[in-house]
């Protein structure tokens, strides 16, 4: 994290739109767009009256960002911070505990793949070998030249009887072996 | 989206009958199989009456640590003018289990129907079932059925027309293994990181936002419909005559190197043997079975010599040196490294410590490298008394039992795999020195 100036101010008094963004694809000084207006602003205003308080809306809300916005920015964390009244420095606390919340920008199409025991006995590290060579990522966690893939290794998905199951953003793929993943992979973007 | 095999004859579809059929995933589909009648049962009866039959049924907690769910329900004190929490634990992540998933994809309303009983039972206003980020296919249904459950007001102010608030929400986790632990998920839908607290309080007095909170597992909940509709006597019906303290039926996921993976229900105390011959059909063709964790990961990794003779309840497994956990059923076969899979499971437990207590964080972390070298071939002889030790100091000391779940395949692998371990250790000239200075000179 750049540390820079904006982020910080920005979850203290003045409003996110008369901020400037220097993070992420839309260049230096771009002015950062709020998430949470119209429809969106809505649905988290008919969360809120789900709990109690409006920290355990935390969750929710970063993964509405994270589905606008690809991954969560300082800027959305800020953003999300004055909403629920918390500083951004609670929230970024919270953003990097949980694996799922990406903190840099990652390929259109994200791949996450189990390599846990149950998956791991059945070939797991070969599906991994494939995808890394069809996506051209190379390696984990990298994105490819063309900006379409990125892969990772992930801890047991929950579906050890499907093996080896791969999640392509929200899309759930079971019983993926090395010899299906070019199939697997044709058609995306 | 994989479809669940067909029902073996030896199985006992409780919780699984309607798994494979798209239509039982609808309000009307569930209802025309008998869905919500159960709970309009129970909103006509009296609160405690409900938590007397669950008791009586025997009923115990499905997520692993087996407590008997009726005692549970017991400890909430309704009418106290505090708000009362239900936490429905669906963030199903012990590697080897994937039983609630099936719960969620195929019965939606088991699980809707099971929480909302329980909700009235305990007094809770508000129940929020916590499902795991990676569900998307399971969020989705869940999500559906409860919107439709509100839709018919089976939901809301007035709970099928009895006058009474059943409110149930679902909360998506955001991928973490810790936040199975019943205070480490309360902390997580409290918008916290998700660390487990220090007990006490328990979650009874003081749980999400401070209030008096339950928490069951998915499977549990969904069982909960079928033993107020047939009574707990039928729900003890199920189990061995001679162990009383094991009842009702059991899903069990099985996986790893099996002819036929997949869950599967059995009443409690079925032999072990026959459930992985017959029912799963053994190992893959050519192969035989070398070892199997029977409860998820976190529990010991046992022999076949100690699987053949296994009975499949909470007392069953413990008598044969292992656990019934959340009923993670992994298979290896003879293929199988054991102390490369061993390694595996250490580097899940290191990834997953949320790094509160030091025993965790440092002992996952080091179990891990060592294991791991041994495993390249560069291990010491001395090393496997220091995972031993490690293990040891790893071993009810800390807030949560993560840094135990991670002792526990280590011990039991190196107990009852110890030459493969020795195998990949090759004695340095130094020690071998050391311990006969003869070997050395010869």
């Amino acid at each position: 994290m750049s540390g820079d100036g904006p982020a910080r101010e920005m979850g203290q008094k003045s409003s996110p739109s008369a901020l400037t963004a220097s993070h992420g694809d839309r260049g230096l000084d771009t002015p950062y767009e709020p998430v949470f207006v119209g429809a969106r602003r809505a649905e988290l205003d008919e969360l809120l009256t789900r709990y109690p308080t409006k920290m355990a809306a935390l969750l929710p809300a970063l993964w509405t960002v994270q589905e606008d916005r690809g991954w969560v920015s300082p800027e959305a964390m800020a953003e999300v911070a004055q909403l629920l009244s918390l500083t951004p420095a609670y929230v970024k606390g919270v953003v990097t505990f949980y694996t799922m919340y990406h903190q840099h920008p990652v390929g259109r199409h994200f791949v996450q793949v189990c390599t846990t025991t149950p998956c791991n006995v059945c070939g797991a590290e070969d599906v991994v070998k494939a995808l890394l060579q069809h996506t051209k990522c190379g390696e984990l966690g990298v994105t490819s030249d063309d900006g379409r893939f990125t892969v990772i290794e992930v801890e047991c998905l929950g579906a050890c009887g499907f093996a080896t199951p791969v999640m392509i953003n929200d899309r759930f793929v079971e019983g993926v072996t090395p010899e299906t993943v070019p199939q697997l992979l044709a058609g995306l973007g | 989206m994989g479809f669940p095999h067909k029902i073996h004859e030896r199985e006992t579809p409780v919780l699984s009958r309607h798994f494979g059929e798209p239509e039982a995933r609808s309000l009307d589909g569930w209802r025309a199989r008998g869905g919500y009648k159960a709970l309009q049962q129970a909103l006509a009866m009296d609160p405690a009456a409900i938590t007397i039959v669950v008791k009586e049924s025997g009923l115990r907690g499905r997520g692993g640590a087996g407590f008997p769910t009726g005692v549970k329900w017991s400890f909430m004190k309704p009418g106290d003018g505090k708000p009362h929490y239900l936490c429905v634990n669906a963030d199903e992540s012990e590697p080897g289990t994937f039983k609630d998933r099936e719960i969620m994809r195929w019965t939606p309303h088991a699980l809707v129907e099971g929480s909302a009983i329980a909700a009235y039972a305990i007094g809770a206003e508000t129940t929020y079932v916590y499902i795991r980020g990676e569900f998307t296919e399971p969020l989705e249904q869940m999500n559906a059925a409860v919107k439709e459950a509100y839709a018919a007001g089976i939901l809301g102010p007035n709970a099928m027309g009895s006058g009474k608030r059943v409110d149930v929400h679902v909360h998506k986790g955001a991928g973490a293994y810790i936040c199975g632990e019943e205070t480490a998920l309360m902390n997580s839908l409290e918008g916290r990181r998700g660390n487990p607290r220090i007990k006490p309080p328990f979650p009874a007095v003081a749980g999400l936002f401070g209030k008096p909170t339950t928490i069951n597992n998915v499977e549990t909940l969904a069982a909960v419909p079928h033993i107020l509709t047939n009574g707990a006597d039928w729900y003890k019906g199920f189990g061995r005559k001679d162990n009383p303290k094991s009842t009702g039926t059991k899903l069990y996921s099985v996986c790893g190197n099996v002819r036929y993976p997949g869950n599967y229900e059995v009443p409690m105390g079925f032999p072990f043997k026959d459930f992985l011959y017959e029912l799963c059909g053994g190992p893959p063709r050519g192969r035989s079975f070398k070892a199997v964790i029977p409860g998820g990961s976190s529990v010991p990794i046992m022999t076949m010599e100690e699987a053949d003779g296994a009975l499949m309840d909470y007392e069953g497994f413990v008598a044969a040196g292992s656990m019934l956990g959340s009923g993670g059923v992994i298979l290896f076969d003879d293929q199988q490294c054991m102390v490369r899979q061993i390694a595996r499971l250490a580097r899940f437990y290191a990834h997953e410590s949320c790094a509160q207590c030091t025993q965790c964080r440092e002992g996952t972390a080091w179990t891990t490298k060592i294991l791991e070298r041994i495993r390249d071939g560069a291990g010491t002889p001395a090393d496997l008394d220091t995972l031993m030790d490690l293990a040891e100091q790893m071993t009810g000391k800390t807030i949560c039992v993560l840094s135990d779940s991670c002792a526990t395949p280590v011990v039991s692998g190196i107990t009852k795999f110890r030459s493969e371990f020795e195998a990949l250790i090759k004695p340095s000239r130094s020690t071998v020195a050391a311990a006969s200075p003869a070997a050395a000179l010869a």
